[in-house]
């Protein structure tokens, strides 16, 4: 069931994205809609959407590696995230809110519900926040996260992760997502991944490593790309594309 | 060519979701945030929103997260985030509360009016894309039996209302059902 009429924005391709409903990751069970997604052409209430400006980060948003000193450097391996923002029609999107978050060197969260073993870093919260620029890109600064265990259909483990949320200039085109660390063998065998059903889809979950932009003698440097939504080109647009 | 690229695709929020959007929630103190579970419009009646989200077996989600986004009283979109709000579901109760003010319609895009709603957005573990909807007032039978969103719904448009909440003025319930026979109409805009 759809209305006819046409969206401001390309329709999301839900074979791409993980579908709601995948059993290997057991929380999906019961989490997941029965009935179908109905279609919607955009209107005003999507095609807009929030605006955040430099007047919501504090200092250190980006640098997790400052932002929650007590009393000295956090505990890992020191490393540089960064990439550009595009959208589906390859322009670079300024501005986007990009909330991270990330457990510690050892695996732990630092959150009033994660019970894990391994030790909190003081020095580490595992919060961080940007903007991107007038070119779409965007660089934090924070520690290798490390796996963790979590109950699945039985003991599961996390591969290194870090989880972004972003914001594009329509609340259409919001995004949360998780980037993983090239070469980390979890990655194969975690259900969460492995919801994405396309191999190349997983790879675009995937940071390489980016030595060009490694800090000598102080941090590793890793590339993630993101692209949002784009909007549907009119035919007049797509004959300038 | 005009070749497009391909959207990242998305990922749970996880259970500690808290620690990126809402901080505090995870017990970590920001100096500067912006976000909270009140919108910051300056025309419009105030109003209440509470509810809870429930799983396919009927139990109530405490890890889960919801964001907002709306037009102000006259329905027009504020600049900034101000139409913008965030709120967890209490680790304890379950239960979601947002303070904002009753948005006023917006136009559709044929230039007909809808009726007044709120987007809305959840996310939380076991939910590998955030989840779309939006709450509209069950006070506004008239405005909702011309909603062209609302007319295309075949089975579950009852979902989409939010109840006013008879011992109190301007206060509302919105329940989320992700899955079972009181399942929320989900969107794919």
């Amino acid at each position: 069931m759809t209305c006819d009429t046409k969206s401001d924005f390309y329709p999301r391709d839900r074979s791409w994205h993980p579908k709601g409903l995948t059993p290997a990751y057991n929380s999906t069970v019961l989490r997941s809609p029965k009935r179908a997604l109905l279609k919607m052409p955009t209107s005003l209430s999507e095609t807009s959407g929030p605006v955040f400006g430099h007047n919501v980060l504090g200092e250190h948003d980006a640098d997790m590696l400052r932002n929650a000193v007590v009393d000295g450097d956090p505990i890992g391996e020191r490393i540089v995230v960064s990439g550009r923002v595009l959208d589906e029609n390859s322009r670079p999107q300024p501005d986007v809110l990009i909330e991270a978050w990330q457990a510690n060197a050892g695996g732990r969260y630092r959150h009033v519900r994660d019970g894990y073993l391994a030790p909190l870093d003081r020095n580490f919260s595992g919060y961080g926040r940007c903007l991107s620029d007038a070119q779409g890109n965007y660089t934090l600064r924070t520690i290798q996260p490390g796996p963790y265990p979590y109950p699945n259909n039985g003991p599961a483990w996390r591969p290194a992760h870090i989880h972004l949320s972003l914001f594009g200039a329509s609340f259409a085109q919001r995004l949360v997502t998780q980037f993983y660390f090239e070469g980390d063998p979890l990655i194969r065998h975690c259900a969460i991944v492995n919801a994405v059903s396309d191999p190349a889809a997983v790879d675009r979950l995937v940071a390489k490593l980016d030595l060009d932009n490694a800090v000598p003698f102080d941090a590793l440097a890793y590339r993630f790309d993101i692209v949002l939504r784009g909007r549907n080109k009119t035919p007049i647009d797509a004959g300038h594309g | 060519m005009n070749r497009r690229l391909k959207e990242t695709p998305s990922q749970t929020a996880g259970p500690y979701v808290h620690i990126g959007l809402l901080p505090e929630a995870a017990g970590i103190e920001v100096k500067q945030h912006g976000i909270s579970s009140s919108t910051r419009l300056g025309s419009g009646m105030p109003i209440i929103i509470t509810g809870v989200v429930r799983d396919g077996a009927g139990e109530i989600v405490k890890d889960a997260l919801l964001e907002i986004w709306q037009a102000d009283g006259n329905g027009n979109f504020a600049d900034g985030h101000r139409g913008f709000a965030r709120c967890h579901t209490d680790f304890e109760t379950g239960e979601f509360r947002f303070k904002t003010v009753k948005p006023g319609s917006v136009a559709w895009s044929d230039g007909s009016s809808q009726a007044p709603h709120i987007t809305l957005m959840v996310f939380a573990r076991g939910i590998n894309m955030h989840l779309h909807t939006r709450i509209y007032f069950g006070d506004e039978s008239d405005a909702n039996a011309s909603d062209p969103v609302l007319n295309a719904i075949a089975d579950g448009r009852e979902t989409l209302l939010a109840k006013p909440d008879t011992s109190s003025n301007n206060s509302y319930r919105f329940d989320v059902s992700l899955q079972g026979e009181a399942e929320t109409v989900f969107f794919d805009i």
